[in-house]
């Protein structure tokens, strides 16, 4: 396996857990700790491999949940029940444990504070972690750029970074909907997105992340009320259902 | 349950399984002429080329070689071809001799279109990429020809006793 | 099956290639139409990773990770623009 890598390319490099903390009953952050992590942008993700005593492997892919800092990675995993990684990784890995790390990747999802143009960002359920990252570098850069956020989750207590989106924020917006509070269900729609959005007219960025069905739902919203499709960008997490 | 593609949904009334010979010549069976033939019930055990193995799993569907008795031919390979577009290529001889159905039935229920359904191909002693869901034809040749993940690196026959994953294996 | 967007291509493809292909433009064979890697609709529970055009479903990539080498067909693809 012991392969040099040629410049550029990217191979797997070993992470270690240094702390973690939970964001609900059923998600929790990961703080690693990666030498020479070389930096990254706001929406980009890693893919994580898991490897068994017998060889077998299996990888998925995370986004980064917070700003560059050093050689610390953060990533939130929301477990899926009778999953086979996200389980393991929230709740079996515990610090000083390792796992394989590949990124950062991905080069369209990304917001960078030198962008200019207002943003919208609509995330579902654990959707919200690459966005987050997103208002953490705003942050970070003391970016004057205006954000807003829609974050459809199914209760308040699946709020994943509760504390931190109550704390008030000079430029950012921040409105719920919740799909399975008080007994009721609903789903985000054209109202949520027109009245909590931007006019297409400001020509936003929007970024829209979740499961697979939650962000078609959205893009579709968006293109119909106007917005540019390429200025919709999305990340699919998967089937429906987190 | 692996999908390389949306799934195919094919309304009965239109759904055809067609075998072309070589020579160009067609028979083809519509949905309710393959319920007429024949049928068995199959117990088998199913090898995924990912991970994962399954025992035990039973069907219901039309032996090859009820399908095949009247076609002549002097073919030795076979591409099964499915609606959606996907293709896979098979000696065809591993379809025939009670190795090779066309199912329709999964567990005592119809096969729902997510396994696969109205109709698959199911040869249990090949990796389960071998059995082209959503079926619609198989097309006998005198030449191999490779097929979906064939052209892209797998096996061109897929043993998983000798573990034939990808090419060279 | 459900599918994610071609961003998840990013981590396999940059085990291959030294850039990001992900933010490349692409034109689908089938259909004509143009836009980003990263906009493709990409099938994982499959043998080997498979892109979609979302325009057309036709195929545009296909990507297979053997144990000592990976297969990459683009024959859904009549060019890559790569921005550098
Ligand atoms: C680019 C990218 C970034 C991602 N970032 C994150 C992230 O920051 N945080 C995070 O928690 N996840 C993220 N995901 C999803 C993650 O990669 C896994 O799909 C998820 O953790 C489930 O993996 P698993 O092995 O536990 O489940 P699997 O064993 O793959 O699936 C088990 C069962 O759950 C269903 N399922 C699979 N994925 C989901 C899902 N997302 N929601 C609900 N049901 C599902 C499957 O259909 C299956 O029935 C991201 C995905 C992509 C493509
Ligand atoms: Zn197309």
């Amino acid at each position: 396996m012991a392969r040099t890598a040629l410049p550029g390319r990217l191979t797997w490099r070993v992470a270690t857990l240094s702390s973690l903390h939970d964001e609900t009953a059923t998600a929790r952050s990961l703080v690693f700790d990666v030498p020479g992590w070389p930096g990254h942008l706001a929406g980009q993700h890693v893919d994580v491999r898991l490897t068994a005593e017998d060889g077998y492997s299996a990888q998925r892919s995370y986004s980064l949940a917070s700003a560059t800092d050093g050689d610390r990675v953060e990533l939130t995993v929301q477990k899926v029940p009778d999953g086979e990684v996200s389980p393991y990784l929230g709740d079996v890995l515990k610090p000083g444990d390792q796992v394989e790390l590949r990124g950062p990747v991905g080069g369209w999802f990304v917001w960078r504070p030198t962008d200019t143009a207002p943003v919208l960002l609509v995330a579902g359920g654990s959707g919200i972690v690459p966005l987050m990252a997103m208002i953490r570098a705003r942050r970070a850069a003391s970016s004057r750029v205006p954000f807003r956020l829609i974050y459809s989750a199914r209760t308040p207590d699946d709020v994943l970074y509760a504390a931190e989106l109550r704390r008030l924020e000079g430029g950012l917006d921040v409105s719920y909907v919740f799909t399975r509070a008080g007994g009721q269900r609903r789903r985000i729609g054209v109202a949520d997105v027109n009245t909590h959005g931007w006019p297409a007219d400001f020509q936003p960025d929007c970024f829209v992340c979740g499961p697979t069905g939650f962000v078609e739902t959205v893009a579709d919203i968006l293109v119909a009320l106007g917005h540019e499709p390429r200025k919709v960008k999305t990340e699919r997490f998967g089937p429906t259902g987190g | 349950m692996l999908s390389a593609g949306p799934t195919p949904r094919i309304p009965l009334e239109s759904w055809q399984f067609a075998i072309t010979t070589e020579a160009g010549q067609q028979h083809h069976w519509s949905w309710l002429e393959l319920l007429a033939l024949p049928s068995q019930t199959p117990t088998v055990d199913l090898h995924c080329v990912t991970k994962w193995s399954k025992l035990s799993t039973s069907w219901r569907g039309v032996s090859l070689d009820v399908l095949l008795e009247e076609v002549e031919t002097a073919a030795d390979f076979a591409l099964a071809h499915s609606y959606g577009g996907y293709t896979t290529n098979l000696p065809l001889e591993d379809l025939l001799d009670g190795q090779a159905w066309i199912v329709y039935e999964y567990d005592g229920a119809p096969l729902p279109p997510e396994h696969g359904g109205p109709a698959r191909l199911l040869v249990p002693h090949l990796y389960l990429w071998k059995s082209a869901k959503w079926v619609r034809g198989i097309q006998l040749l005198l030449e191999d020809e490779p097929g979906f993940w064939e052209t892209a690196g797998y096996h061109d026959y897929g043993d998983p006793w000798r573990e034939q994953r990808y090419q060279g294996d | 099956m459900t599918y994610v967007d071609g961003n998840a291509l990013a981590g396999p493809l940059r085990e291959i290639f030294a850039v990001d292909l992900t933010a490349a433009s692409g034109q689908c064979v089938a259909c004509g139409q143009t836009g980003p890697v990263a906009a493709l609709r990409v099938y994982t529970s499959a043998p080997g990773l498979v892109a979609r055009c979302p325009g057309c479903d036709e195929v545009v990539l296909r990507l297979v990770r053997g144990p000592s080498g990976a297969w990459l067909d683009l024959r859904g693809c009549v060019s890559l623009q790569i921005p550098l």
